[in-house]
């Protein structure tokens, strides 16, 4: 059997919820002295595990609150779960807040090159890019004007632009379907259905079966934390809308 | 396994170091001729007002007084700008930490580089002002082949930096109030290092040749006032001392900042 391109292994995620948030010297020193230092623990995920083959497109489904952007985090990289372990094979886009690396001051342009190398690619590699990137943004006119000029959707357009560009392996998309005006979100859902085409493995968050449905194969469907239901995804996204009409 | 990451990630460094030079003199008319110009100000400001007062007083220590002031100057504004600006990169850079998987000490060590950049070329002021003594005659700085190890003093100076920057970046997740803190600390420095005045005019007071004494600080600029401006080999205990004690801090902060960044998302 070959590998998995995303493998979750009974991995935890636990919040210290305070009462209040103390994010200074001074309280911290008071709460010491007073020995008031109480936590209540949060676990946003509980014991998760699940395996992505590479090709396999998963729907992740949940209510909010149910850890799905906890969930989407780990696997990202960006948090460290508390208990259990993540592995990943292959070149990571994740699609979860566009644009989030862009400096503002910067210059579109300027921004293609910092954005990569956020993701770890090479000028050479970038500068290879570049056009396709541009063009596909659709803003020649204004890749020298600083970004703090851009406006929201100009902004997802570029980010969007950018990370879909490395040609990925594994691609984790947050909704962000939705970037920009009808014609560009035409244009950006082909570009994301030509990758699914050339065999990415994908993790896609949803709160719209109707989406999952048509763009995914398998599904998970989170509560509270833990897995509910995993399994095809038209099973796991009947399981869902039960719930929803039931509320 | 940090190396390998660190050379996985150096495009971003760069870009990162590259971004903080352009964007720190994009919207000034002068542009990065501000390197120049703050430390030449700041020092005709400074010689003016207390080389009235203590510099007639030069003695083998001093030499040249706007040379012994400007080295103490350009030292200590790298060493409060890069930490202050390391201290802050962090929490500055929340929304890509928060988005994107990324070795998070980039950016303190891209602020102390950035800043260890632009005070290189503010040096060009210094050997500006070396020049104009030694040709008008005026108290020349004594030039000497120990010019050479100048760079021995900055390096420490900049592994103390870059250990400083670590800890007080990882401290100011955590703690918002550490910046006001810090600000206070780094003028205090600036009184306690022998910047504006040399150590032998404070008096015979014990104590506070012995704080003076242990300032790190102290120590890297003696040996860079030895270097260029005296003409004579560096103190070798300055040396040990001042390298010991970077190291220690590199240490200290490398560990803090490793123990603590898997928290950082949860409260930035």
């Amino acid at each position: 059997m070959e590998q998995p391109a995303i493998l979750v292994e009974d991995v935890s995620m636990m919040f210290h919820m305070n009462n209040e948030k103390i994010d200074n010297l001074k309280e911290y020193v008071i709460r010491v002295l007073k020995r008031k230092m109480q936590y209540t623990e949060f676990w946003a995920l509980r014991n998760v595990s699940f395996a992505v083959q590479p090709g396999e497109r998963l729907g992740v489904l949940g209510f909010n609150g149910a850890g799905k952007s906890t969930l989407l985090k780990i696997i990202a990289g960006v948090m460290k779960p508390t208990k259990g372990k993540v592995e990943i094979r292959g070149v990571v886009a994740p699609l979860l807040e566009l644009g989030a690396g862009f400096d503002m001051n910067y210059s579109g342009r300027e921004n293609i090159f910092l954005y990569g190398a956020t993701m770890g690619f090479s000028r050479s590699y970038v500068r290879q890019r570049y056009d396709e990137i541009i063009a596909f943004s659709e803003l020649k006119d204004f890749i020298d004007a600083p970004v703090k000029n851009y406006s929201s959707g100009m902004r997802a357009r570029l980010g969007f632009s950018i990370a879909t560009a490395v040609e990925p392996e594994v691609l984790i998309v947050d909704e962000v379907l939705s970037v920009g005006d009808a014609k560009f979100k035409a244009k950006s859902e082909a570009k994301i259905k030509g990758m699914f085409d050339q065999g990415v493995t994908v993790l896609f968050v949803s709160h719209n079966t109707a989406q999952v449905r048509s763009l995914c194969n398998k599904a998970i469907l989170l509560e509270k934390g833990g897995i509910l239901a995993q399994g095809e995804v038209n099973q796991v996204c009947d399981i869902y809308d039960g719930m929803v009409k039931r509320k | 396994m940090f190396f390998r990451e660190l050379y996985n990630y150096r495009y971003l460094l760069r870009e990162i170091v590259a971004k903080n030079i352009k964007i720190q003199y994009r919207n000034s008319v002068l542009g990065i001729f501000w390197t120049f110009l703050q430390p030449l100000l700041t020092t005709l400001v400074l010689v003016f007002i207390f080389g009235y007062l203590w510099g007639r007083d030069s003695g083998e220590d001093i030499v040249n007084y706007p040379i012994y002031l400007l080295c103490g100057r350009l030292l200590y504004e790298f060493y409060s700008q890069s930490t202050k600006r390391a201290m802050r990169s962090v929490t500055n850079s929340a929304s890509v930490i928060k988005k994107v998987k990324v070795p998070k000490y980039i950016y303190p060590l891209s602020n102390v580089i950035s800043n260890f950049i632009t005070f290189l070329i503010s040096l060009l002021v210094l050997a500006g002002f070396a020049l104009f003594f030694f040709l008008t005659k005026n108290d020349p700085p004594r030039i000497t082949p120990y010019a050479l190890l100048f760079p021995a003093p900055l390096l420490i100076l900049f592994l103390l930096c870059t250990g400083i920057g670590l800890i007080l970046s990882s401290l100011a997740v955590f703690f918002k109030d550490i910046e006001y803190l810090y600000d206070v600390f780094c003028m205090l420095l600036f009184y306690f290092t022998p910047i504006l005045y040399a150590p032998r005019q404070l008096g015979g007071n014990r104590v506070l040749h012995m704080a003076l004494m242990a300032n790190p600080l102290y120590s890297i600029l003696e040996m860079f006032r030895d270097c260029v401006l005296r003409g004579q080999l560096l103190n070798p205990n300055h040396l040990f001392y001042s390298l010991g004690f970077s190291l220690a801090v590199l240490l200290i902060g490398g560990i803090l900042f490793w123990k603590k960044q898997d928290r950082f998302i949860l409260y930035i």
